[in-house]
């Protein structure tokens, strides 16, 4: 490895265009991520930040330009798709929970089934994960007897046992009581100093200053302005950001 | 902490208006207002009425002889008597494997175990019964509690599978024991399905017809979802070329037909199995949508976060889509099968006698002229018994599903 790739890059979307039918909802939007890095996607409601991070592991098809993850080009080609998504774990905004499996079979289904993980060690990582998102005692319960906080927790605990390179969050706060926010944020700090690779579309204007090392400001499909929480928060350049922020703040 | 809340302690009890008294519930529903008297007496006065006249017939006019004259019959058609004890083997085993897989899979297998050792409980108590038969009931009763017994102390580490291994060598041994095996003079001499009969043919065609459909309408409707337009266009045209088509003349077609189609000295001749084969192709289409119905009410995300897991389509569809889907159809799923075990009483109609055939053939015997009646009660009586187990094993089944879902 020469010293140039010191710093990897470990998600590059070049040009990446998406339509719905005639509807354009990303245009030509290019990001580069390097490895251990947290980027925060914000932006108006419609602007295409879930639609954005949904196309790096193929939950959205990109209709032109480029997506590379961990060096795995996203085609059609079924093999690449599924290794990506093994590398790229999502936390949903609905956290999406298998209501019929408890927790633990929720943590250890895809260990088992993809990873073809024993089922005792799978349980194993499942409960040091539980500790670490802090329910190890909600274990054998069904997902609908848990909190909409207890049960973001275990989505991230679902996909971090894939032990994935990079975590994609969609949204992961937007369907929660104000009072089980910050547990869930919590979490995801942790997370993030960790040294996992995070790419994060929230509303926690709080989560972003303080923990994205870049932001990226989207609106109507592009991708506007991208830079530290300090340059977004004390000099936006863009009259779209600046009146975003406006609004929000 | 009552006086905390700002509650006195006196209002945690119902008032004395509400509590629960015979008298207090009979006014409070039956006698509310005028017109709700009224209605009650009117009603009463026609119960009454209706049961004065049945409980009359029953314990006085009705010829009963006809049922023990012909029981034998009844239950088993023409299985040749000498031969009785293979189906009483089989039933013991049945007895012996609900057991045991009562014990092994408790939880959600327990509802639906109960019941079925509740069923030859039940028998016991039907009026006609034999002493011997109510004995061989017993025995089944007891065989069923061994089974739930021994197997709290066998080693087994993987009992799912254990189960599955235990159910499927007893369909094995369950056909050989009711076919027979080796020579006329043999210890098991065959017998022809066509001797089948009764109660004995109508319990297995339901039983075969459900246990053969399910898997191939599951596939069905997964076809018909399918992205390969081959295998959806297949499905679709086989679901509604069968729900174009009433289940008697599909049975007609298996009986008179499809020898017009197969090479002679095919071995589907038998007309058991030509019925059985009608039965399933046609319950698989309704099951097929029914499942459907299910598939349709799993939510996108539940796909997208199997997808996001890296599972593949097949993975997703065993574990997470098929589980919920087949637990949110149950009930509609045991509508279907008891209408199908009642369904199956057309097969009388192409000549094969099941419990509704052979009751034809008793009321056409001039012995037994003008039993209907006592003939179609007793049968009416047996179907119930199968009919309403089934849907209240469901019903305790989606009691136990139903734990966390919500």
């Amino acid at each position: 490895m020469s010293e140039n790739d010191a710093v990897e890059e470990i998600i590059i979307c070049q040009d990446v265009c998406k339509w719905f039918g005639d509807f354009q909802a990303l245009k030509n939007c290019s990001l580069r991520v390097q490895a251990q890095e947290v980027v925060v996607i914000i932006g108006p409601s419609g602007s295409g930040k879930s639609t954005f991070i949904r196309c790096i592991n193929r939950l959205e098809e990109h209709q032109a330009g480029d997506i590379i993850v961990d060096g795995i080009p996203l085609t059609r080609d079924v093999r690449n798709i599924e290794q990506i998504r093994s590398e790229a774990g999502m936390v949903f905004q609905q956290f999406n929970l298998f209501p019929h499996l408890t927790v633990m079979e929720n943590i250890t289904l895809a260990p088992i089934q993809v990873r073809k993980m024993k089922k005792e060690e799978a349980q194993e990582t499942a409960m040091g994960l539980l500790n670490r998102v802090g329910i190890p005692e909600q274990a054998d319960k069904y997902p609908g007897q848990l909190s909409g906080g207890q049960q973001q927790r275990v989505a991230i605990a679902r996909s971090l046992a894939m032990s994935p390179k990079i975590m994609l969050f969609d949204e992961p706060t937007s369907a929660l009581d104000p009072e089980m926010i910050k547990e869930v944020l919590d979490v995801m700090q942790e997370l993030a100093e960790t040294g996992m690779t995070m790419l994060v579309v929230t509303h926690e204007m709080g989560f972003a200053r303080e923990v994205a090392d870049r932001i990226v400001f989207m609106d109507a499909g592009e991708i506007m302005e991208v830079g530290t929480p300090e340059h977004f928060f004390t000099n936006a350049q863009h009259e779209r950001t600046k009146l975003f922020l406006s609004q929000i703040l | 902490m009552t006086t905390a809340a700002g509650t006195p302690s006196d209002r945690s009890v119902l008032p004395v208006t509400e509590r629960y008294t015979l008298l207090g519930w009979v006014r409070r529903n039956l006698f509310s207002d005028l017109f709700n008297s009224l209605l009650t007496i009117v009603a009463l006065a026609f119960i009454v009425f209706v049961a004065r006249l049945l409980l009359r017939w029953a314990f006085v006019s009705a010829e009963w002889a006809v049922i023990p004259a012909n029981f034998n019959l009844i239950m088993r058609g023409q299985y040749p008597a000498v031969e009785a004890w293979r189906l009483w083997l089989v039933i013991y085993l049945l007895g012996t494997v609900v057991g045991v897989s009562w014990k092994l899979i408790s939880g959600q297998f327990s509802g639906a175990a109960r019941v079925l050792i509740a069923i030859p409980f039940a028998l016991m108590f039907v009026p006609f019964f034999s002493m011997g038969t109510r004995l061989y009931l017993l025995i089944t009763v007891v065989a069923a509690s061994t089974g739930y017994l021994v197997a709290g102390f066998l080693p087994i580490q993987r009992r799912g599978r254990a189960v599955a291994y235990l159910i499927l060598a007893y369909l094995i041994v369950m056909l050989i024991l009711l076919r027979g095996v080796g020579a006329e003079e043999g210890p098991m001499p065959p017998v022809q399905p066509i001797l089948w009969g009764g109660l004995l043919l109508s319990l297995l065609l339901a039983f075969f017809g459900i246990t053969l459909s399910f898997p191939l309408g599951v596939l069905l409707a997964l076809g018909r979802q399918s992205k390969l337009p081959a295998i959806r266009v297949i499905s679709v045209v086989y679901i509604e070329f069968i729900r174009g088509v009433p289940l008697i003349s599909l049975l007609f077609m298996g009986q008179v037909m499809l020898q017009l189609f197969l090479p002679d000295g095919f071995p589907l001749v038998d007309r058991v199995l030509r019925a059985l084969v009608a039965i399933t192709l046609f319950s698989a289409a309704y099951t097929a949508e029914n499942v459907r119905g299910g598939l349709q009410s799993i939510s996108r995300g539940q796909y997208e976060a199997a997808q996001a897991l890296g599972l593949s389509t097949f993975q997703s569809t065993l574990h997470i889509i098929l589980p919920q889907a087949l637990r949110a159809v149950i009930p509609v799923l045991v509508g279907q099968f008891i209408s199908l075990f009642k369904d199956t009483t057309l097969v009388a109609l192409v000549g094969i006698f099941d419990l509704l055939g052979i009751a034809r053939t008793i009321i056409a015997n001039p012995d037994w002229l003008g039993t209907h009646p006592e003939v179609y009660a007793f049968v009416a009586v047996l179907f119930w018994i199968f009919s309403y187990s089934m849907s209240y094993a469901s019903r305790r089944i989606e009691q136990r599903l139903g734990v966390g879902e919500r």
